[in-house]
């Protein structure tokens, strides 16, 4: 997963701003060259975007984490935007990439709940359905070449099972203990891995935020478009909590002794 | 001597660049290079520098080689991790090694690490980035340890800890969590050895086994496959081809063995052999 | 010194978006005399990047016939879809199992359908022909397709297929005198080739590891049963009592 949403399904090419520093206004234009193309607008490039979203099992549930930096470029435009969103009764969406195009996903998804409610018929819809049907609409906007510039996980629990999925802007679906997405499946994914694969039926809520914890640390030392304020969403027999803004503690003293680059000593 | 009949500015000449674009462009591409897509790490503790390795090779997405050494010699309390091309990191340390050898003889004293940091620079600015050297140079001298980066282009950092190659970000990850000033050995040789696996196990370009060295002011401990956590299974079956399998078109044996008479024509004087 | 820079900075390239991606991994399959074994490994990647350690490429469709898919995923999770949903079509329509040469050429027409938007997927078909021998169908993305006996697709079809060759087809080995080849390898020479295919293809190949799903469908009543009861990791899936049987053998790979 490429830490710049800029960058998602383009293809591959280090040679051209590889560190995302093209300032946003001179970005390549993209338009088709269909003579009748400027009547349709579709999502090119990502504008304001949000970085990773991490999420692991544990004992009781699904946890899920997302800071609260929704970015301009390199701007760090707005730094209270809630990247985790409650789906129904059993379910939590987080959102990588474009913020508008993930509340327009919020928009449509809010709407498919309150159509279920008004049947009445005795079902209402998991995680599973929901990612299923999450992933059916990136899919089908991906073969439109107008995607929704974003990649989600979607974590639930119900009737006893927890579920944990991914799906991004192309359609590609996958499923394990621990998901991130951006730059956390660089930084994080390999701590969740390590403290989470094998233990899911018996971490416990604290040690899964102290984990965490960890992690959001970590992404806030080295993701350069990512703040030190988050948001923590549980999903478990209880049903969905989301919790207020935290702040993550860190640690600079290591600067202290630090003199020059190379060769300076004063 | 004769001057050459063209204008040749002064310093390198990367006009190549310009024809090698220009092929690759028609479809003719360079011949890809053996990286070692690579985690290295590096971190400062109590005594002195540990440095740490994986062990794999690779050339696109095979394997070239599974137990390959990217901990290089530069003098004996001196070592360097390389990543990148494989062939560059081998020569660029090699070289250094060897300047710094005779740098060493020159003023007899124990040589520095900013020297070669410095020499390893000053090199890899010359060549504009197209020496893909990524290294991680480590090493306890009279002014005590100290640990540097240093990208293909030239420019350096000096940190406590440090990472490079693919795997960077994974082992990265190992230690902002679990890095502290002035760790003792044998806890700072498993955190080495916790940055190396997580690059192993999450980086696609990193695999197979832990290479570790340690550093310090009187003494330099070479770990190698410190840990071997990726060891081949055994195959189902043997792959043994009976004699004879191999088809041939014809048979041709030949005598290797020159037999000849040696007949001596005059008797002339015997060589003085004694 | 000539400028070297104008190449690159010339003007910023044009970057439309790009509807795929390549996620990795390696599936083949091979044809008994009355067995079909389909086999893929779980890894699921981008670029250098694990996105997951399990996520299958082979799938159980009838219980004469396993599709194995390899390329790009989101298309072959959908492609998987659609195929299932036209053979429960055929199921209502005809109360019976589409014969395999028939999902063959259904996948055809399928992927031909898309040629000029491909879905990016590589197809081997392995399972039963009705006259119960093993087959094996293999595809390209836009739907050209043969019947073989033996095929490796995906990451590591490169090492795969000549090893395959050498041993399934005794390319380049001259039989000892007086003797033959066999037409049909027994379906415990079979699953050991196909273990060691995948053993070495982790090895060698970056984007392959993690876990082995090796799919084993046996024809009618087919005598190869009793050497799989004692196979590690194997499970039934079979949905039918009186016809073929599918089983599945699960192993773990390296994870480096």
């Amino acid at each position: 997963m490429d830490h710049f949403p800029t960058n998602w399904g383009r293809p591959r090419n280090d040679a051209y701003d590889a560190y995302g520093t093209f300032p946003l206004p001179h970005r390549p234009n993209n338009d088709t060259k269909d003579a009748f193309a400027s009547g349709v607008q579709r999502t090119q490039q990502p504008i304001v975007t949000g970085t990773s979203v991490l999420a692991l099992k544990y004992k009781d549930g699904i946890m899920m984490a997302a800071d609260n930096l929704a970015s301009y470029g390199s701007l760090a435009r707005f730094k209270d935007v809630q990247r985790l969103h409650p789906v129904g009764k059993y379910t939590v969406i987080g959102a990588g990439g474009d913020i508008s195009d993930f509340q327009y996903i919020q928009k449509f998804l809010e709407e498919l709940i309150i159509e279920e409610f008004t049947s009445q018929d005795g079902h209402d819809l998991g995680p599973a359905e929901i990612h299923e049907y999450l992933s059916q609409v990136m899919y089908a906007r991906r073969s439109k070449l107008n995607p929704l510039w974003n990649s989600l996980l979607v974590g639930g629990f119900k009737d006893g099972k927890s579920f944990l999925a991914y799906v991004d802007l192309l359609g590609t679906t996958y499923s394990a203990s621990t998901l991130a997405t951006g730059f956390g499946a660089y930084l994080a994914q390999p701590i969740l891995r390590k403290e989470v694969e094998g233990k899911e039926t018996e971490l416990t809520e604290d040690e899964a935020i102290r984990i965490m914890e960890t992690c959001i640390r970590v992404l806030y030392y080295r993701d350069a478009r990512s703040i030190d304020k988050y948001q923590l969403a549980t999903i478990t027999a209880d049903g969905v909590k989301i919790s207020d803004s935290r702040h993550i503690s860190t640690s600079w003293s290591f600067a202290e002794g630090i003199r020059g680059y190379g060769a300076q000593t004063q | 001597m004769a001057q050459p009949s063209v204008y040749r500015s002064a310093g390198f000449d990367f006009s190549n660049q310009i024809r090698n674009n220009f092929l690759a462009e028609k479809g003719l591409p360079l011949p890809k290079a053996t990286s070692t897509g690579t985690t290295i790490v590096g971190c400062l503790f109590k005594d002195g520098i540990v440095l740490g390795a994986d062990t794999r090779a690779t050339e696109g997405d095979i394997v070239a080689d599974k137990n390959c050494e990217k901990i290089h010699y530069i003098t004996e309390s001196i070592r360097c991790c390389g990543a990148g091309t494989a062939a560059d990191t081998e020569f660029t340390t090699a070289l250094i090694s060897s300047n710094m050898e005779l740098h060493s003889l020159q003023g007899g004293r124990k040589p520095r690490v900013v020297t070669a940091m410095t020499m390893l620079k000053q090199m890899l600015f010359r060549y504009q980035g197209q020496i893909g050297a990524a290294l991680v140079l480590g090493g306890v001298d009279s002014t005590g340890p100290h640990l540097f980066t240093i990208h293909p282009h030239g420019s350096t950092d000096k940190l406590p800890y440090v990472t490079m190659g693919s795997g960077s970000l994974a082992a990265m990850a190992v230690f902002e969590d679990g890095w502290k000033a002035n760790m003792e050995r044998q806890e700072a040789l498993d955190l080495i050895i916790a940055a190396i696996s997580a690059g192993i196990f999450n980086d696609l370009g990193s695999g197979s086994n832990v290479d570790a060295c340690i550093i310090t002011a009187d003494h330099t401990e070479m770990l190698r496959n410190i840990e071997m956590p990726n060891q081949r299974v055994q195959k189902e079956r043997d792959y043994k081809f009976r004699r004879g399998t191999t088809a041939w078109t014809k048979e041709d044996v030949r005598k290797l063995i020159v037999e000849e008479q040696i007949t001596t024509l005059t008797t002339g004087d015997e060589m003085d052999t004694s | 010194m000539p400028d070297t820079l104008s190449l690159s900075q010339s003007q910023p390239q044009q970057h439309a978006f790009n509807p795929y991606t390549e996620n990795g991994g390696t599936i083949l399959a091979i044809a008994g005399a009355d067995f079909s074994v389909i086999a893929g490994d779980t890894r699921q990647s981008e670029g250098y990047n694990i996105q997951t350690r399990y996520a299958p490429k082979v799938f159980r469709l009838t219980d004469k016939a396993v599709l194995a898919v390899n390329g790009f995923a989101a298309d072959g999770n959908m492609f998987v879809k659609k195929v299932r949903q036209r053979l429960e079509w055929y199921r209502h329509a005809h109360a019976k199992d589409m014969p395999i040469r028939a999902i063959a050429r259904l996948i055809q027409t399928m992927l031909y359908s898309r040629r000029f938007f491909p879905y990016y997927v590589y197809n081997i078909l392995g399972g039963i022909e009705e006259d119960g021998t093993g087959a094996v169908y293999s595809f390209d993305p836009v739907g050209s397709y043969e019947r073989e006996a033996c095929r490796a697709a995906g990451a590591a079809q490169s090492l795969v297929q000549p090893f395959l060759d050498n041993q399934i087809y005794f390319k380049n080995q001259t039989p000892a005198p007086g003797t033959s080849f066999p037409r049909h390898l027994p379906l415990s020479t079979v699953l050991s080739l196909v273990i060691d295919s995948f053993t070495s293809a982790t090895e060698r190949h970056i984007e392959v590891g993690d876990g082995l799903e090796i799919y084993v469908v046996l024809a009618k009543n087919s005598p190869s049963i009793q050497g799989l009861r004692d196979v590690r990791g194997v499970s039934e899936l079979t949905s039918t009592d009186d016809g073929e049987r599918v089983f599945v053998v699960r192993r773990e790979l390296k994870k480096d």
